[in-house]
């Protein structure tokens, strides 16, 4: 079946019209159809899907760069014409009179949309199961969360029910999700993708990102999302690159740290053996690795709580099912959750205490990285403690999603690029590697995450259901 | 741990300011989760951010102007920009009466 191949692979056979995009796609449906009662990775589909494959099969266009290939993107970018939900009931009929920038870049290179995936609630969470449309579940083992909030995606992805997939991430919902299932997610920038019509969560955080089965695969979809919006002043003015030339440049002489702090004196030690085994990878490519001391992540999840909440109170404030939508009467209870706690970090008397103060810390996240990069060009753990839990383990936990995603709030609240890759298995279950570098060093971790990939087998394995 | 911020009544005076709809078993829960929250936020008082400046934009990017003229291409006719909407009349939206006379 076509719908296992990576993009890369995918395009070439394209390219060469030994397959259609109308094969491809079909062959994406067929597995839609056969998996989604179990896994719930989608919430919407395109039905004009075939037809848009055939208007690519007809104009064969080698130039763009997603030519013919069927994506699957996060419920969250708006897509003209095509029910748009954030996972949130309020918006339970709410079809977009416009594109995301996101997705109109990804039509101009010529990909074809499946259809919409599920997440959290207008991505509030880190296990998918706070979608107002049910939880997705893990490819790998169905009793398990997926990771969130972009776990539709990134379950669609592995289970190859599309080639690749679009996610978004404030603090670890791209990257978690990529772990959790085994695949790769990339985490740009704050500011290298636009977010013009992405819901929108914590403005100052949030950041498109594709996940992929392949890190050649991240290196393609960014070059096509990377770079200025008019219609997002955040976007940064510089030039995008060139990602997938950064992927052959190797590793050696690169400073890779292993930053200890993130491993936690009551984390599974076999996630710590496997970050260990990936630094030796790295190592034998010819990278000087050692140990790094970092300011301590257990402070980036208060930090990152209030910058989300507060944010978050703001940005769900227009939701009046007026102009479109329901009303307020809507809400799940973690969003009604988080508007009210952010209302109150934001209000007069509590503002300095908490908004302020968390604005400060984050601060010192972003000196403390800097003097890191002073002596290191990256930097590598865990992308999450452990393997992923059962469905309804973290449920009456309010803080569950702020605890998992511990070691992607550091770099996130920075602005950080990060890329998650498969590094091995935990209980049959995936377990992802970060690769954390500066700002705008995209290229970078993907030459080093592409490096990784090359010398292990972890993102060749597939999941049980088929 | 330093004096609870919320109370129940803290929680239904934010969520009506908020204008999030709570019933009563909700405004227990969550003032409860809430306090829990802070607990959790408060450890951040174990770092010194005196003559820290705060973090409002992670690339420093400064004003980003453009001309003030109207685009074109990024206008939703009237009709479009109902399409969505619930209770329309004449071309405009219609919404709740929030002022009474007198």
């Amino acid at each position: 079946m076509k719908n296992s191949l990576s993009l890369s692979e995918a395009k070439k056979l394209l390219d060469r019209r030994q397959i259609s995009s109308e094969e491809l796609t079909r062959d994406c449906l067929d597995s839609i159809r056969k998996l989604n009662k179990s896994l719930n990775a989608y919430i919407t589909l395109n039905t004009n899907a075939i037809g848009d494959a055939r208007k690519k099969d007809a104009k064969s266009n080698k130039k763009g760069k997603l030519n013919g290939i069927p994506l699957a993107i996060k419920d969250n970018f708006l897509t003209k014409g095509l029910r748009t939900t954030a996972s949130s009931k309020v918006l339970d009929d709410y079809i977009p009179e416009y594109n995301a920038t996101v997705v109109n870049k990804l039509l101009d290179e010529g990909a074809v949309i499946l259809g919409k995936t599920n997440m959290d609630a207008w991505a509030h969470g880190s296990s998918t199961e706070r979608s107002d449309y049910g939880p997705t579940r893990n490819p790998w083992n169905l009793k398990h969360v997926p990771g969130g909030s972009s776990g539709g995606s990134a379950a669609a992805t592995v289970a190859d029910m599309c080639i690749a997939s679009i996610g978004s991430e404030t603090a670890g919902s791209v990257r978690g999700p990529a772990a959790w299932c085994g695949c790769v997610g990339l985490k740009p920038t704050y500011g290298r993708v636009s977010r013009y019509g992405v819901v929108a969560m914590g403005s100052s955080l949030d950041s498109p990102g594709p996940i992929t089965k392949t890190v050649a695969d991240a290196a393609t979809i960014l070059e096509v999302l990377a770079g200025k919006d008019e219609y997002d002043a955040t976007t940064s003015p510089r030039d995008s690159e060139k990602y997938s030339s950064f992927l052959e440049k190797g590793v050696k002489g690169l400073k890779i740290g292993i930053a200890e702090d993130y491993f936690f004196p009551d984390m599974d030690s076999r996630v710590k053996e496997l970050i260990i085994n990936a630094s030796k990878i790295l190592e034998k490519n010819g990278a000087e690795i050692n140990f790094v001391k970092t300011l301590n992540p257990k402070y980036a999840i208060g930090v990152y709580t209030v910058i989300q909440r507060s944010e978050v109170s703001s940005n769900l404030a227009r939701y009046d099912g007026i102009r479109y939508g329901n009303n307020r009467n809507y809400f799940g209870r973690e969003a009604k959750r988080r508007v009210i706690l952010g209302t109150f970090t934001l209000s007069s008397g509590y503002a300095d205490k908490y908004y302020k103060k968390a604005q400060k810390v984050r601060t010192l996240y972003i000196n403390d990285f800097e003097r890191v990069f002073q002596k290191h060009d990256l930097i590598i753990g865990p992308t999450l403690p452990g393997p992923a839990l059962k469905i309804g383990e973290s449920e009456n936990d309010p803080m569950f999603g702020e605890m998992a995603d511990v070691l992607a709030e550091p770099s996130s609240i920075a602005g950080l690029p990060g890329i998650s890759v498969p590094c091995g298995f935990v209980d049959g279950l995936p377990i992802g590697l970060d690769i954390i570098g500066p700002q705008f060093s995209e290229g970078l971790i993907l030459q080093a995450a592409n490096v990784y990939e090359s010398d292990t087998k972890w993102h060749l394995a597939k999941p049980p259901i088929r | 741990m330093a004096k609870k911020d919320f109370s129940v009544e803290m929680t239904s005076k934010i969520a009506s300011l908020a204008n999030i709809p709570l019933d009563k078993r909700e405004v227990e829960y969550f003032t409860d989760q809430f306090n829990k929250t802070l607990e959790i936020v408060d450890e951040l008082t174990q770092l010194d951010t005196t003559n820290v400046a705060a973090t409002y934009n992670v690339t420093k990017l400064t004003n980003v102007f453009r001309e003030d003229e109207i685009n074109k291409r990024h206008v939703l006719s009237a009709e479009s920009a109902l399409s969505n909407a619930k209770n329309e009349y004449n071309g405009f939206f219609v919404v709740p009466q929030i002022l009474n006379e007198k």
